[in-house]
């Protein structure tokens, strides 16, 4: 058992450390209460290759591992969580359906300008009424004359709506299948075509800088060959899409709960009360060592369920135990962070008040607690 | 053009309290992390934006230094730097300019460079001599403090940054070029470059591969020597002027005894 980083994978940690600390970590403030969308940051994640990450060079991807691209995306975490749920959500559910199931051709056609960051790709599978039941979407497709025909609206949709979104891929209903349940098949469809509407941004508590939209098709028509990958597999092809995520999610969770515990740490040193620094009396300690264990410990199962991933191993349970763990430590983390601040945390001057509001959607999107934890206890065989 | 960029891994200058040994009276180096100069990382960016305008052209960084060196030359490669040398030699221990730069001069001299990139000055050491020396062990002529740099023709053409401006500079190629501390701006390793590092040409020479007889390098051949070290004075209290009618002539008279007028 190995639990040292090769070279590549430190190599890529540092330098998405570095580019997180001075480029994003200074502007965060003013994300979060502007919402405006980073295109500045984006452009330049794009040129070092921070937006495809694990796809192979001939598709214009950089090649590296997936504990690589899982490690980006808790530094970049640490910088924003807002820049590091775009990365995450063009990465893991924007690009890798393309990769993981789409044809030649539509690896050819839609990879590369995903891979560079010139384009930025949405998957759309939540619905207002197809959550948790996201095996039960609303939205229908029918095929006529050689066009699907969608109908249909989504919700919470990340990266769809940008000047740079090229388009969505959506979980639809196009039929029965033999045993009576809904045939699902996932359908590619590019920004402007008619009938694809793009709402306006949602009012959000946290990630205030990502891009999410609600999403309507009316009567939206794509040709018959815009299926990822086989009809019928969507139902599959989402929940190994969304193994990869949550790993990539957990990972997103640490980033968080590191940059809580960085600043937790680096106010109760200064900060004096009673004659000392408040990192000197053991009620602060208790809190601190609780995060910075904690930390260690989700960390290490994010890094297992990629490195099952990497194996080519079963990684589903693990996948769902490290983004679980991940981001209830990270609510945690959060929370002490606040608490070690006083009343200063509740301050919007102190990174740590927004952490706060960043990181409850840890919990929820990409499948909430409540899913993992069925997610487990199915895996336990009940 | 086969251009040269000269590099050193120093103690990490953000993270680590610079200590010095006062019974060798050297810089402390065991037990600290250790980067690439960034002031180096500029230099780079300065020689891959001129390999890129000229194309045809291959960048080469070189390093004199302990095994670890080789993940500073790793960082150059991974920056976009096409191949690597390191010459590392446990005789090379203790160097001082004289021996750095025989050192250095002597592993360029067999790659017949067209033009030699260095910083200023390291980080950790600042003495600014090495760029120098390398340049009079070569009998080539020095560019120094460049903050743009161009070759056209046989001829390299700098700015050299002046304390009021900047003087165009040319020379004949070959020849070696100093990089003014923030004139380029630093660029990051891209995610392509870090997963290719490791399959770039990478040479590892020793001091017999050079021809260099180790009593004219490392401790044994050193000419330099540290007698004693000391605190830096505190910085001075600053000068407050009560304006009695005259601050603006007082100011303006501090300002150009220190030629910032």
């Amino acid at each position: 058992m190995d639990f040292s980083l090769n070279e590549e994978q430190l190599a890529i940690r540092n330098t998405c450390r570095e580019f997180a600390e001075q480029e994003i970590k200074p502007r965060a403030e003013e994300m979060d209460r502007t919402g405006e969308f980073p295109y500045d940051l984006i452009r330049k994640m794009g040129e070092l290759g921070l937006l495809g990450l694990p796809f192979p060079e001939e598709y214009g991807g950089a090649g590296a591992d997936f504990l690589s691209y899982c490690i980006a995306i808790e530094e970049i975490a640490r910088g924003d969580a807002a820049v590091a749920i775009t990365m995450e959500a063009h990465t893991s559910l924007g690009a890798m359906p393309f990769y993981l199931f789409g044809t030649k051709e539509q690896k050819e056609r839609y990879l590369p300008p995903l891979a560079s960051g010139q384009q930025l790709w949405a998957f759309g599978m939540t619905e207002p009424e197809a959550g948790s039941d996201a095996g039960n979407p609303r939205t229908r497709a029918v095929l006529r004359d050689g066009h699907w025909h969608i109908n249909g609206s989504k919700a919470f949709i990340t990266n769809a709506g940008t000047d740079i979104s090229g388009g969505v891929t959506i979980t639809a209903v196009t039929g029965t299948r033999p045993d009576g349940r809904s045939e699902i098949t996932n359908l590619i469809v590019p920004r402007g075509t008619p009938g694809y509407i793009i709402g306006n941004p949602y009012r959000k508590m946290g990630w205030r800088a990502s891009d999410t939209r609600p999403l309507t098709f009316e009567d939206c028509q794509v040709p018959e060959e815009n299926v990822l990958g086989q009809r019928g597999e969507g139902f599959k092809q989402f929940m190994q899409i969304l193994d990869g995520g949550r790993v990539a999610i957990a990972a997103l969770s640490v980033g968080l709960a590191q940059a809580c515990l960085d600043e937790a740490l680096s106010y109760a040193k200064q900060r004096r009360q009673f004659g000392q620094p408040i990192s000197k009396f053991q009620a602060i300690q208790m809190k601190l060592a609780d995060m910075a264990m904690e930390i260690e410990l989700a960390r290490l199962m994010y890094y297992k369920a990629a490195w099952l991933q990497m194996q080519g191993k079963p990684y589903s349970a693990e996948a769902s135990m490290a983004k679980l763990f991940a981001s209830e430590t990270a609510k945690r983390a959060a929370d002490q962070a606040v608490q070690i601040h006083g009343g200063y945390g509740f301050m919007d001057e102190y990174p740590v008040s927004r952490y706060w509001r960043n990181v409850k959607v840890n919990e929820i999107g990409e499948g909430t607690s409540e899913v993992q934890r069925l997610i487990i206890a199915k895996h336990l065989g009940c | 053009m086969k251009i040269f960029v000269c590099v050193k891994q120093i103690p990490d200058p953000n993270t680590v309290e610079s200590k010095l040994d006062p019974a060798t009276k050297r810089l402390v180096r065991t037990g600290v992390s250790l980067v690439l100069d960034p002031g180096d990382e500029t230099t780079i960016a300065a020689a891959i934006k001129l390999r890129d305008s000229l194309g045809n052209s291959e960048l080469t960084a070189i390093s004199m230094g302990p095994a670890s060196a080789q993940e500073a030359l790793r960082r150059a490669l991974a920056m976009g730097v096409d191949r690597a040398i390191l010459i590392s030699d446990s005789a090379l221990a203790g160097s001082d300019v004289l021996g750095t730069a025989r050192t250095l001069a002597a592993a360029l001299k067999r790659e017949n460079p067209d033009l030699i990139f260095c910083s200023t000055e390291s980080t950790d050491g600042y003495t600014g001599m090495v760029p120098g020396a390398i340049a009079e062990f070569l009998g080539l002529p020095q560019l120094t403090f460049a903050r743009e740099i161009n070759v056209e023709g046989t001829k390299a053409v700098i700015k050299r940054v002046t304390q009021t401006g900047y003087e165009v500079v040319e020379s004949p190629l070959p020849a070696v070029v100093t990089i003014a501390s923030g004139s380029f701006e630093a660029i990051y390793p891209t995610m392509k470059g870090i997963m290719s590092a490791r399959k770039k040409p990478f040479s590892q020479l020793s001091l017999s591969d050079l021809g260099l007889d180790p009593s004219q390098v490392g401790e044994a051949g050193a000419r330099e020597q540290v007698l004693s070290i000391g605190k830096a004075e505190a910085r001075a209290a600053g000068q407050i002027i009560k304006d009695e009618g005259n601050a603006a002539e007082i100011i303006a008279d501090f300002l150009q005894r220190h030629q910032l007028l």
